[in-house]
């Protein structure tokens, strides 16, 4: 075989080997099978299964469902599925301080243990910011510098 | 974004930096003048990016990492890119040009993608709470960059540099497919990563200045690559100039 036959075959070979592997990623059941976060309608759909295991969960911090208690440093809230009323949701119990974006209607996740009580009890929560990229008035009037000192304290 | 834009800035930059390559007329200044800009635009886009640009509404200042972070990662991209496009050209056709070139492009894609994970992790402790957590998006691209750093052990351990170059483009084809995993990774799955933006989720003032950014390394990209190849093919030519060793010869006592 000629080197340049062989370079051809090793660069066919490995586009193959690489489409495939590419195709099985995406299409294949591999994606189905990786979870990084359950949303609270799919971690009770496993039933007992959820319970007493180390899982993540993940969803929007329900409004008006904060209750912080800064002096025992407790906080609890509701995690829905999404901002839709009535969409499936968890009783969630951190022991820590929020992370400062923490706040009512944000997407968060939270990694702890599931229990038959109902409540999702968590070390470890963090907020997942949106693609959205907004200045505090809008961004368009120019006036954003008297609002600097508000946005700090959110 | 459009999809179309990442391919013509790839193309321009892959022309430029052909360009470089192949007309040994400009290879003197041609760097220095791209790398001036680059560095006046890395001035102003302190400027633009730290005073002019307004604050996130709910990250403060803390959001303007975003016209670095984002940047350095699309730098790698495109780099690994350009890397493997040299690999199959070189397996469709030899040429020490292609292979030096790819070994180029994998360096300073692996620096822009270390920084840009580095730059995200220090956005994500006070906007997402940790430093690292082993979501899709950041398991993908730590699996890319391992792949391209692999990829720059393999060429370093092989010493003969025709196999070198065969092989090292089988595995750039290979590492390859990271990168659109890297990319859909945030749709594909669950991720604490927020999808892309694209310019209606991103307030104009802030677009702009993205953009301004990744101009700016852009600049950075093509003089790093340009002198980084000049770097490998003075390698390449040193490696087919020199002698064989002689065998180590006995000692005298």
């Amino acid at each position: 075989m000629k080197p340049e036959t062989r370079n051809r075959l090793i660069a066919i070979g490995a586009l193959l080997v690489a489409a495939s592997a590419l195709g099985w990623i995406a299409f294949g059941s591999i994606g189905e099978n990786l979870v990084y976060y359950w949303k609270p309608g799919e971690m009770i759909a496993q039933g007992d299964k959820a319970y007493g295991a180390t899982i993540r969960l993940g969803g929007i911090v329900v409004p008006g469902s904060v209750v912080w208690n800064a002096e025992h440093t407790s906080l609890t809230f509701d995690v829905a599925d999404s901002h839709t009323p009535g969409a499936p949701k968890v009783k969630v119990a951190s022991g820590m301080t929020p992370p400062q974006m923490f706040r009512e209607g944000i997407g968060v996740v939270v990694e702890g243990t599931y229990s038959a009580s109902g409540t999702f009890t968590t070390n470890r929560l963090m907020v997942n910011h949106s693609n959205e990229y907004r200045a505090p008035d809008g961004g368009m009037s120019g006036e954003w510098k008297d609002t600097v000192s508000q946005a700090d304290t959110k | 974004m459009t999809p179309i834009l990442p391919l013509v800035v790839l193309a321009l930059v892959v022309a430029a930096i052909v360009g470089h390559v192949a007309v040994p007329a400009v290879r003197p200044w041609a760097w220095k003048a791209v790398g001036a800009l680059g560095a006046a635009m890395l001035v102003s886009l302190w400027y633009f990016g730290l005073y002019w640009a307004p604050p996130e509404q709910f990250m403060s200042d803390v959001g303007r990492i975003l016209y670095v972070h984002v940047p350095h990662v699309w730098m790698a991209l495109l780099a690994f890119t350009l890397n493997v496009g040299c690999a199959v050209a070189y397996l469709m056709k030899k040429s020490w040009v292609t292979d030096a070139l790819a070994e180029s492009a994998a360096e300073v894609g692996v620096y822009f993608g270390a920084v840009g994970v580095m730059m995200g992790s220090i956005w994500a402790r006070p906007t997402w709470g940790v430093w690292w957590d082993w979501d899709p998006r950041l398991i993908s691209t730590t699996v890319m960059l391992l792949a391209y750093v692999g990829y720059l052990a393999l060429r370093s351990f092989t010493e003969d540099p025709e196999r070198r170059a065969t092989w090292s483009a089988a595995a750039a084809i290979l590492s390859y497919v990271s990168l659109p995993i890297v990319w859909f990774s945030v749709r594909w799955w669950n991720s604490l990563h927020q999808v892309q933006s694209n310019p209606s989720t991103v307030d104009k003032p802030m677009v702009a200045v993205l953009r301004w950014g990744a101009v700016t390394m852009l600049c950075f990209l093509f003089v790093f690559i340009v002198k980084r190849y000049e770097i490998a093919r003075s390698r390449q030519t040193a490696a087919m100039e020199l002698p064989p060793l002689e065998a180590p010869r006995a000692e005298v006592a």
